[in-house]
Protein backbone atom coordinates (compact mmCIF):
# COMPACT_ATOMS: atom_id res chain seq x y z
CA UNK A 1 0.00 0.00 0.00
CA UNK A 2 1.31 3.65 -1.05
CA UNK A 3 1.92 5.26 2.60
CA UNK A 4 1.86 8.91 0.92
CA UNK A 5 -1.81 8.10 -0.61
CA UNK A 6 -3.09 6.37 2.71
CA UNK A 7 -2.07 9.43 4.95
CA UNK A 8 -3.65 11.99 2.06
CA UNK A 9 -6.61 9.73 2.51
CA UNK A 10 -6.21 9.94 6.58
CA UNK A 11 -6.18 13.71 6.23
CA UNK A 12 -9.07 14.16 4.25
CA UNK A 13 -11.00 11.58 6.72
CA UNK A 14 -10.23 13.55 9.91
CA UNK A 15 -10.79 17.35 7.76
CA UNK A 16 -14.30 16.37 6.74
CA UNK A 17 -15.57 14.67 10.13
CA UNK A 18 -14.46 17.88 11.74
CA UNK A 19 -15.97 20.39 9.84
CA UNK A 20 -19.53 19.12 10.63
CA UNK A 21 -18.55 18.41 14.32
CA UNK A 22 -17.43 22.36 14.52
CA UNK A 23 -18.86 24.61 12.31
CA UNK A 24 -22.29 25.26 14.06
CA UNK A 25 -20.92 24.96 17.56
CA UNK A 26 -18.51 28.26 16.53
CA UNK A 27 -20.30 30.05 14.01
CA UNK A 28 -23.78 29.91 15.20
CA UNK A 29 -24.51 31.31 18.77
CA UNK A 30 -28.12 32.85 18.67
CA UNK A 31 -30.60 31.19 20.91
CA UNK A 32 -33.37 30.16 18.31
CA UNK A 33 -36.77 31.44 18.85
CA UNK A 34 -38.88 29.26 16.99
CA UNK A 35 -40.80 26.69 19.13
CA UNK A 36 -40.84 23.96 16.58
CA UNK A 37 -36.87 24.27 15.76
CA UNK A 38 -36.04 24.30 19.58
CA UNK A 39 -38.21 21.08 20.26
CA UNK A 40 -36.94 19.71 17.48
CA UNK A 41 -33.16 20.57 18.65
CA UNK A 42 -34.51 19.18 22.08
CA UNK A 43 -35.91 16.10 20.90
CA UNK A 44 -32.85 15.12 18.42
CA UNK A 45 -31.40 12.95 21.17
CA UNK A 46 -33.88 10.55 21.74
CA UNK A 47 -34.48 9.89 18.35
CA UNK A 48 -30.33 9.56 17.79
CA UNK A 49 -30.69 7.07 20.51
CA UNK A 50 -33.85 5.12 19.30
CA UNK A 51 -32.00 4.79 16.14
CA UNK A 52 -28.30 3.69 17.03
CA UNK A 53 -29.88 1.30 18.74
CA UNK A 54 -32.79 -0.94 17.18
CA UNK A 55 -32.27 -2.66 15.45
CA UNK A 56 -28.21 -2.21 15.37
CA UNK A 57 -28.23 -3.74 19.26
CA UNK A 58 -29.16 -7.45 17.75
CA UNK A 59 -26.29 -7.33 15.61
CA UNK A 60 -23.54 -6.33 17.97
CA UNK A 61 -22.79 -9.47 19.83
CA UNK A 62 -21.62 -13.05 18.13
CA UNK A 63 -24.82 -14.68 17.91
CA UNK A 64 -28.56 -12.98 17.77
CA UNK A 65 -29.46 -15.19 20.44
CA UNK A 66 -27.18 -13.62 22.82
CA UNK A 67 -27.26 -10.35 21.58
CA UNK A 68 -31.61 -10.76 22.43
CA UNK A 69 -30.95 -11.77 26.25
CA UNK A 70 -28.59 -8.70 26.21
CA UNK A 71 -30.91 -6.18 25.30
CA UNK A 72 -33.51 -7.94 27.43
CA UNK A 73 -31.15 -7.67 30.26
CA UNK A 74 -30.61 -3.68 29.75
CA UNK A 75 -34.57 -3.44 29.32
CA UNK A 76 -35.08 -4.74 32.11
CA UNK A 77 -32.64 -3.42 34.56
CA UNK A 78 -33.19 0.21 33.71
CA UNK A 79 -36.81 0.05 33.50
CA UNK A 80 -35.88 -0.83 37.54
CA UNK A 81 -34.14 2.64 37.36
CA UNK A 82 -30.11 1.38 37.71
CA UNK A 83 -27.31 3.08 36.37
CA UNK A 84 -25.45 2.98 33.36
CA UNK A 85 -22.33 1.06 34.32
CA UNK A 86 -24.62 -1.42 35.83
CA UNK A 87 -26.84 -1.99 32.64
CA UNK A 88 -23.98 -1.85 30.56
CA UNK A 89 -21.70 -4.67 32.50
CA UNK A 90 -24.60 -6.25 33.16
CA UNK A 91 -25.53 -6.96 29.15
CA UNK A 92 -22.18 -7.67 28.87
CA UNK A 93 -22.22 -10.60 31.19
CA UNK A 94 -25.35 -12.10 29.99
CA UNK A 95 -24.35 -12.38 26.60
CA UNK A 96 -21.11 -13.38 27.57
CA UNK A 97 -22.89 -16.32 29.88
CA UNK A 98 -25.52 -17.28 26.77
CA UNK A 99 -22.19 -17.71 24.06
CA UNK A 100 -20.15 -19.80 26.38
CA UNK A 101 -23.34 -22.26 26.84
CA UNK B 1 -13.34 24.56 43.30
CA UNK B 2 -16.78 24.93 40.76
CA UNK B 3 -14.65 24.12 37.94
CA UNK B 4 -13.00 21.16 39.42
CA UNK B 5 -16.43 19.75 40.34
CA UNK B 6 -17.93 20.10 37.14
CA UNK B 7 -15.02 18.30 35.46
CA UNK B 8 -15.32 15.56 37.82
CA UNK B 9 -19.05 15.34 37.32
CA UNK B 10 -18.27 15.05 33.53
CA UNK B 11 -15.37 12.53 33.84
CA UNK B 12 -17.58 10.34 35.65
CA UNK B 13 -20.52 10.34 32.96
CA UNK B 14 -17.85 9.88 30.63
CA UNK B 15 -16.60 6.87 32.30
CA UNK B 16 -19.73 4.38 30.99
CA UNK B 17 -18.84 6.00 27.09
CA UNK B 18 -15.20 5.57 27.45
CA UNK B 19 -15.28 1.83 28.34
CA UNK B 20 -17.75 1.08 26.07
CA UNK B 21 -15.74 2.50 23.19
CA UNK B 22 -12.48 -0.08 24.01
CA UNK B 23 -14.02 -2.96 21.86
CA UNK B 24 -15.29 -1.02 19.44
CA UNK B 25 -11.94 0.90 18.68
CA UNK B 26 -10.26 -2.59 19.58
CA UNK B 27 -12.11 -4.18 16.79
CA UNK B 28 -11.07 -0.91 14.17
CA UNK B 29 -7.43 -1.54 15.19
CA UNK B 30 -7.46 -5.02 14.26
CA UNK B 31 -9.40 -4.34 10.74
CA UNK B 32 -7.23 -2.32 10.39
CA UNK B 33 -3.71 -3.95 10.64
CA UNK B 34 -5.22 -7.00 9.04
CA UNK B 35 -5.69 -5.30 6.26
CA UNK B 36 -2.48 -3.98 6.25
CA UNK B 37 -2.05 -0.95 8.11
CA UNK B 38 0.64 -0.43 9.93
CA UNK B 39 -0.16 0.09 13.73
CA UNK B 40 1.06 3.62 14.04
CA UNK B 41 -1.47 4.75 11.07
CA UNK B 42 -4.46 2.76 12.83
CA UNK B 43 -3.66 4.94 15.91
CA UNK B 44 -3.44 8.17 13.99
CA UNK B 45 -6.82 7.61 12.61
CA UNK B 46 -8.49 6.89 15.51
CA UNK B 47 -6.66 10.18 16.84
CA UNK B 48 -7.60 12.27 14.11
CA UNK B 49 -10.84 11.16 13.52
CA UNK B 50 -12.61 9.98 16.57
CA UNK B 51 -15.51 8.21 15.10
CA UNK B 52 -16.58 5.16 14.57
CA UNK B 53 -19.01 4.53 11.52
CA UNK B 54 -17.20 7.04 9.50
CA UNK B 55 -13.45 5.68 10.23
CA UNK B 56 -14.83 2.04 8.83
CA UNK B 57 -15.89 3.17 5.75
CA UNK B 58 -12.75 5.36 5.09
CA UNK B 59 -9.89 2.47 5.90
CA UNK B 60 -12.86 0.22 3.88
CA UNK B 61 -12.50 2.64 1.02
CA UNK B 62 -8.54 2.75 1.63
CA UNK B 63 -8.25 -0.72 1.22
CA UNK B 64 -10.46 -0.81 -2.10
CA UNK B 65 -8.23 1.79 -3.71
CA UNK B 66 -10.72 4.69 -4.18
CA UNK B 67 -9.90 7.81 -5.13
CA UNK B 68 -9.49 10.46 -2.64
CA UNK B 69 -13.16 12.40 -3.69
CA UNK B 70 -14.40 9.24 -2.68
CA UNK B 71 -12.99 9.03 0.66
CA UNK B 72 -13.75 12.66 1.24
CA UNK B 73 -17.62 12.53 0.01
CA UNK B 74 -18.56 9.00 1.82
CA UNK B 75 -17.06 10.15 5.00
CA UNK B 76 -18.70 13.67 4.97
CA UNK B 77 -21.79 12.27 4.16
CA UNK B 78 -21.48 9.88 7.02
CA UNK B 79 -20.77 12.32 9.32
CA UNK B 80 -23.30 14.87 8.48
CA UNK B 81 -25.45 13.98 11.34
CA UNK B 82 -22.59 15.86 13.70
CA UNK B 83 -23.94 19.17 12.13
CA UNK B 84 -27.35 18.70 13.70
CA UNK B 85 -25.70 17.35 17.27
CA UNK B 86 -23.46 20.65 16.89
CA UNK B 87 -26.44 23.10 16.24
CA UNK B 88 -28.53 21.03 18.81
CA UNK B 89 -25.22 21.81 21.30
CA UNK B 90 -25.31 25.53 20.52
CA UNK B 91 -28.83 25.85 22.22
CA UNK B 92 -27.09 24.01 25.63
CA UNK B 93 -23.94 25.55 25.84
CA UNK B 94 -22.73 28.37 27.66
CA UNK B 95 -23.36 31.57 25.55
CA UNK B 96 -20.21 33.34 26.55
CA UNK B 97 -17.42 29.95 25.96
CA UNK B 98 -15.21 31.35 23.50
CA UNK B 99 -13.88 30.38 20.42
CA UNK B 100 -11.24 28.80 20.99
CA UNK B 101 -13.15 26.64 23.50
CA UNK B 102 -15.74 25.64 21.10
CA UNK B 103 -13.68 24.87 18.48
CA UNK B 104 -11.64 22.46 20.76
CA UNK B 105 -15.10 20.91 22.08
CA UNK B 106 -16.27 21.04 18.68
CA UNK B 107 -13.56 18.06 18.23
CA UNK B 108 -15.25 15.52 20.21
CA UNK B 109 -19.02 15.46 19.16
CA UNK B 110 -19.84 11.93 18.91
CA UNK B 111 -23.45 10.52 19.23
CA UNK B 112 -22.68 8.86 22.42
CA UNK B 113 -21.10 11.92 24.17
CA UNK B 114 -23.65 14.07 22.49
CA UNK B 115 -26.00 12.38 23.69
CA UNK B 116 -25.10 12.33 27.37
CA UNK B 117 -24.75 15.71 27.31
CA UNK B 118 -27.29 16.51 26.66
CA UNK B 119 -29.72 15.00 28.47
CA UNK B 120 -28.01 16.84 31.19
CA UNK B 121 -30.81 19.13 32.50
CA UNK B 122 -29.35 23.29 32.03
CA UNK B 123 -26.71 24.85 30.64
CA UNK B 124 -23.85 22.78 29.54
CA UNK B 125 -20.39 24.39 30.81
CA UNK B 126 -17.01 23.98 29.86
CA UNK B 127 -15.73 21.97 31.99
CA UNK B 128 -17.86 19.37 32.27
CA UNK B 129 -17.96 19.00 28.44
CA UNK B 130 -14.12 18.60 28.60
CA UNK B 131 -14.51 16.28 31.28
CA UNK B 132 -16.96 14.34 29.63
CA UNK B 133 -14.88 13.80 26.74
CA UNK B 134 -11.41 13.05 28.46
CA UNK B 135 -12.28 9.27 29.33
CA UNK B 136 -13.85 8.40 25.64
CA UNK B 137 -10.91 9.82 23.69
CA UNK B 138 -8.69 7.66 25.90
CA UNK B 139 -11.14 4.53 25.42
CA UNK B 140 -11.05 5.26 21.82
CA UNK B 141 -7.62 5.55 21.62
CA UNK B 142 -6.29 2.79 23.45
CA UNK B 143 -9.03 0.30 21.99
CA UNK B 144 -7.32 1.40 18.66
CA UNK B 145 -3.82 0.72 20.31
CA UNK B 146 -5.03 -2.65 21.87
CA UNK B 147 -6.37 -4.09 18.29
CA UNK B 148 -3.79 -2.75 16.18
CA UNK B 149 -1.07 -4.41 18.31
CA UNK B 150 -2.01 -7.20 20.39
CA UNK B 151 -4.92 -8.98 18.22
CA UNK B 152 -5.51 -11.73 20.22
CA UNK B 153 -5.62 -10.27 23.42
CA UNK B 154 -8.91 -10.69 24.68
CA UNK B 155 -10.61 -14.15 24.12
CA UNK B 156 -13.53 -13.88 21.41
CA UNK B 157 -16.62 -14.69 23.78
CA UNK B 158 -15.59 -11.97 25.77
CA UNK B 159 -14.92 -9.34 22.40
CA UNK B 160 -18.20 -10.45 21.48
CA UNK B 161 -20.13 -10.04 24.72
CA UNK B 162 -18.33 -6.28 25.09
CA UNK B 163 -19.66 -5.45 21.61
CA UNK B 164 -22.97 -4.66 23.16
CA UNK B 165 -21.67 -2.53 26.20
CA UNK B 166 -22.34 0.36 23.81
CA UNK B 167 -25.92 -0.12 23.02
CA UNK B 168 -26.27 -1.24 27.11
CA UNK B 169 -25.90 2.09 27.80
CA UNK B 170 -28.05 3.49 24.74
CA UNK B 171 -30.58 1.52 26.27
CA UNK B 172 -30.07 2.68 29.82
CA UNK B 173 -30.72 6.67 28.46
CA UNK B 174 -33.37 5.46 26.48
CA UNK B 175 -35.63 3.53 29.13
CA UNK B 176 -35.78 6.00 32.12
CA UNK B 177 -36.88 9.15 29.79
CA UNK B 178 -39.34 7.37 28.00
CA UNK B 179 -40.67 5.93 31.06
CA UNK B 180 -41.01 9.23 31.96
CA UNK B 181 -42.48 11.04 29.14
CA UNK B 182 -45.09 9.85 26.97
CA UNK B 183 -43.82 11.96 23.92
CA UNK B 184 -40.65 10.75 24.37
CA UNK B 185 -41.56 7.35 24.13
CA UNK B 186 -42.95 8.14 21.12
CA UNK B 187 -40.27 9.86 19.40
CA UNK B 188 -37.80 6.83 19.96
CA UNK B 189 -40.62 4.78 18.57
CA UNK B 190 -40.68 6.65 15.31
CA UNK B 191 -36.93 7.21 15.18
CA UNK B 192 -37.01 3.21 15.43
CA UNK B 193 -39.68 2.29 12.98
CA UNK B 194 -37.98 4.59 10.49
CA UNK B 195 -34.46 3.59 11.09
CA UNK B 196 -35.22 -0.17 10.44
CA UNK B 197 -37.59 0.59 7.51
CA UNK B 198 -34.87 1.93 6.03
CA UNK B 199 -32.37 -0.99 6.86
CA UNK B 200 -34.62 -4.22 6.04
CA UNK B 201 -36.53 -2.95 2.71
CA UNK B 202 -34.31 -3.77 0.20
CA UNK B 203 -35.27 -0.77 -2.32
CA UNK B 204 -33.34 1.65 0.48
CA UNK B 205 -30.37 -0.44 0.87
CA UNK B 206 -28.48 2.22 -1.19
CA UNK B 207 -28.29 4.49 2.30
CA UNK B 208 -25.44 4.71 3.99
CA UNK B 209 -25.26 3.69 7.86
CA UNK B 210 -24.62 7.26 8.62
CA UNK B 211 -27.17 8.78 6.68
CA UNK B 212 -30.37 5.98 7.80
CA UNK B 213 -29.30 7.83 11.23
CA UNK B 214 -30.40 11.51 10.03
CA UNK B 215 -33.20 10.30 8.24
CA UNK B 216 -34.39 8.80 11.40
CA UNK B 217 -33.79 11.55 13.65
CA UNK B 218 -35.16 13.74 11.37
CA UNK B 219 -38.70 11.53 11.64
CA UNK B 220 -38.19 11.04 14.97
CA UNK B 221 -37.62 14.47 15.95
CA UNK B 222 -39.36 16.46 13.32
CA UNK B 223 -42.42 14.69 14.25
CA UNK B 224 -41.93 15.42 18.00
CA UNK B 225 -41.98 19.13 17.29
CA UNK B 226 -44.99 18.88 15.27
CA UNK B 227 -47.05 16.58 17.71
CA UNK B 228 -45.44 17.94 21.01
CA UNK B 229 -43.90 21.36 20.68
CA UNK B 230 -42.55 22.60 23.58
CA UNK B 231 -43.91 25.86 25.11
CA UNK B 232 -42.00 29.16 25.84
CA UNK B 233 -42.34 28.52 29.53
CA UNK B 234 -40.17 25.64 29.34
CA UNK B 235 -37.09 27.57 28.42
CA UNK B 236 -37.52 30.46 30.53
CA UNK B 237 -37.21 28.05 33.40
CA UNK B 238 -34.03 26.28 32.00
CA UNK B 239 -32.20 29.89 30.97
CA UNK B 240 -32.96 31.09 34.24
CA UNK B 241 -30.76 28.56 35.82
Amino acid sequence: MEMRRVLICVALMAIVTYIPRVLPLTLFRKPIRSKYIRSFLDYTPYAVLGAMTFPDVFFSTGSLTSAALGTAAALYLSYKGKGLVTVACAAILVVYLAELL
Amino acid sequence: MNWKREFVRGLKDGLPIGLGYVPVAFTFGFLAVSGGLPVWVACLISFSNLTSAGQFAGMNLIFAGSGYFEVALTTFVINLRYMLMSLSLTQRIERSMGTIKRMLAGFAVTDEIFVVASLNPGTLKAPYWFGLIALPIAGWNLGTFMGAAISDFLPLALQNAMGIALYGMFIALIVPASRESVSILIIVLIAVAVNCALQFIPAFSFISSGFRIILATFAGAGAGALLFPKEEEDYVKREAV
